[in-house]
């Protein structure tokens, strides 16, 4: 058994990328299901056997791919934070994919299945990568193969407005995809290393120059652009909106998330100690763009007719959240962030695989046509409205424990008006999601929906993730220690910013 | 401008870096704001992805650049470099020979040669260091060679991103008769 753990990491890896192009070779929708959901099992499996041994005091020994030195080589290092990270992602992908059947079958060519399923589990890939290497270079290596798959996937959507939204996202994250890769050429230039944990050491002795301030704006830009905070989220709504049903739940509760990941990673274990100086300027800036996220994402949200497309901009203003936590610089508004990351990624997938029942049985998820639908189909209903109180940070599901936190990290940091500002943008979430409630419950559709209940495999993985919320918002325990310990890994790495 | 480069274990001041100072360092930034402006102001959709290629050479060009080492050569062992040249050449050849046998000879189905084998490359192996973790510190200067080889990956994804990028141009052209991201607003496709 401890050999298996010893090769757990790059198996998380290995297992995806080879599944992939077999899946291609069998050219077969259901056996590439089959290969896709097995795949994204065994990874859960392994991040939980890895949480669980880390979570016991015991540590994941670093892996050394071709058992190459450190400083030359690349090596896979699992602490808290990454276990927790991949847990979620695999978790996600594990209950994902299984959704994937019924839905792809509806909003897919059969004869595409096997290349759907191959990019999606390369874009699975990617983020397992980015999560898990400890090497700088191959995060943008990692990060390329998640986006690109991303791109192909979004552009498999039945609209053909998906092509522009994949094009315009393509346009931007290589943007943003470059950017990271000119960033980690600076810290190279001056460290001559690409090691996380060397570089982590290294960064500090050169914190004056301005090399090292080029390398910090350029990753941060970069790392921004995929994360899609305010205001470098354009190409976000049209993506989530266009994409297939599965491929908007899975990148809106995997792709975000692991760039938020990096950007933590980038933010304190490699220029926390050598950006004091400038740290509270640069704070308040983040903090400013934020709060422009929260409100702008949340108004716009409000306005939308496309309920797919209002939850993309509230994701908007959910990122706005998570970099809200991570700019307070205190472990309280950090674990907010780290939590905040975790139930919105259960909150959106779930509310976005409830949009995917509604395509299926609608063909729409436009608010006047989802009219009166409650009484056709209460359960899918049911879920979309636990989401929804999710969303908004209702107590007992698990957008109130984030909410609590950050403003706990809010009170910490000596700012009680940002209480009154997350209150408010809570409110403003009331607004849109009652928006949808009220059309779903009371409205009085323009034709009589002669439909039924969605087939039991949408609703079941479905109820899934959104009961997650519910449980996770009351069981708190595995998700606050495990967000509580990266907290505390990530302020003790190389000192706060 | 204080650039430093730290390659293999010196450190060389910008200023000596191919003799010419930071000068290719602002002709990279000018390539890719170049790029940067292309993907800004074009409406032609092949114009922005030339434009993101640009952008994309620039910063392989910078990766490059960074890779060298002045006086140093390509980083491929000269012959009076190979570890151990100063003692017996011969011998050392004999040796590394070895060293590079002695993996099949493990399922040799002989066990006294085995036997007989392993010892001899045991013995040698604390002496014979192969691979980088060499700690020997060369007589000759190379350039750094892990650039080169990192922007082999980047060329990889460069193409593979262009490649997508110019399919999903073909996409949008066969859907609505334009590559014009003016034309496409007026269409109301792109918001």
């Amino acid at each position: 058994m401890s050999n298996i753990i010893e090769h757990l990491p790059v198996l998380q890896i290995v297992v995806p990328l080879v599944a992939a192009p077999t899946i291609v070779l069998f050219r077969n929708s259901t056996l590439s299901w089959i290969l896709a959901v097995l795949a994204s099992w065994f990874c859960l499996f392994g991040s939980i056997t890895m949480l669980n041994q880390i979570n016991g005091g015991g540590e994941i020994p670093t892996y050394l791919i071709g058992g190459w030195d450190p400083h030359v080589g690349i090596v896979y290092q699992v602490d808290i934070a990454n276990a927790f990270i991949l847990t979620l992602l695999s978790g996600i992908s594990a209950v994902v994919f299984v959704y994937a059947r019924t839905s792809v079958r509806d909003e897919i060519p059969e004869a595409k299945h096997h290349y759907f399923y191959a990019a999606l589990l390369l874009c699975f890939t990617g983020l397992m990568g980015m999560a898990i290497t400890g090497d700088a270079f191959n995060i943008f290596v990692f990060l390329e193969i998640s986006s690109l798959s991303g791109y192909a996937l979004i552009a498999m959507g039945r609209n053909p407005k998906a092509l522009t939204a994949a094009y315009r996202y393509l346009i931007m994250g290589t943007l943003g995809g470059t950017f990271i890769l000119l960033g980690i050429g600076f810290l190279y230039m001056m460290t001559g290393t690409l090691n996380l944990e060397e570089l982590s050491h290294a960064v500090p002795h050169y914190a004056e120059t301005s090399v090292v301030r080029a390398a910090f704006a350029f990753i941060t830009v970069g790392t921004c652009i995929k994360l899609a905070l305010f205001p470098l989220h354009m190409w976000l709504p049209n993506c989530y909106t266009y994409a297939p049903s599965v491929v908007s739940a899975f990148l809106s509760a995997t792709a975000t998330k692991v760039s938020f990941y990096v950007l933590l990673r980038a933010m304190f274990m490699l220029f926390g100690a050598a950006l004091i100086a400038q740290a509270k300027i640069f704070l308040s800036f983040v903090i400013f763009l934020a709060l422009i996220g929260i409100f702008m994402g949340s108004l716009k949200a409000i306005g939308q007719d496309d309920v797919k497309r209002l939850l993309a901009y509230s994701s908007i203003a959910q990122i706005g959240y998570m970099v809200l936590g991570l700019s307070l610089d205190n472990a309280d508004g950090l674990t907010g962030a780290i939590i905040h990351l975790f139930n919105h990624a259960l909150t959106k997938g779930g509310l976005f695989l409830v949009m995917g029942c509604f395509m299926y049985r609608l063909n729409s998820t436009k608010i006047k046509d989802l009219a009166g639908i409650g009484k056709k189909m209460p359960l899918t209903m049911l879920a979309f409205t636990i989401g929804g109180l999710s969303l908004i940070g209702v107590p007992l599901t698990a957008g109130f424990i984030s909410k609590w936190y950050l403003a706990m990290g809010a009170l910490q940091a000596g700012m009680w008006w940002l209480l009154v500002l997350i209150l408010l943008a809570s409110l403003l979430a009331v607004v849109y999601i009652f928006r949808v409630l009220e059309a779903a419950y009371f409205g009085t559709p323009e034709k009589e929906h002669d439909v039924e209940e969605a087939p039991f495999s949408l609703l079941f993985p479905t109820y899934v993730l959104i009961g997650s919320t519910i449980f996770f918002g009351i069981w708190t325990e595995p998700m606050l220690g495990a967000a509580r310990k990266s907290a505390e890994l990530f302020l003790s790495s190389g000192g706060a910013l | 401008m204080n650039f430093i480069i730290a390659a293999s274990s010196a450190t060389h001041d910008a200023s000596t870096i191919g003799g010419h100072g930071t000068f290719h360092y602002i002709l990279i930034m000018a390539l890719m704001m170049t790029g940067i402006y292309l993907i800004l102001s074009r409406s032609n959709m092949i114009k922005s992805i030339i434009g993101l290629n640009l952008f994309q050479v620039a910063v392989i060009m910078f990766y490059v650049s960074m890779g060298k080492v002045e006086p140093g050569t390509a980083p491929i062992l000269m012959a009076e470099d190979v570890p151990h040249a100063e003692h017996d050449g011969h011998h050392d050849e004999a040796h590394d020979a070895d060293s590079h046998d002695a993996p099949p000879a493990a399922h040799s189905p002989d066990p006294k040669k085995d036997v007989e084998l392993g010892a001899h490359t045991l013995d040698h192996s604390k002496k014979v260091t192969v691979g980088p973790t060499t700690s020997k510190v060369s007589k000759i200067t190379y350039s750094n060679p892990l650039p080169h080889v990192l922007m082999l990956t980047a060329i990889v994804v460069g193409v593979a991103t262009t490649a997508l990028a110019l399919s999903l141009v073909v996409r949008i052209n066969e859907h609505y008769g334009t590559i014009e991201e003016d034309e496409l607003e007026d269409k109301g496709v792109l918001i």
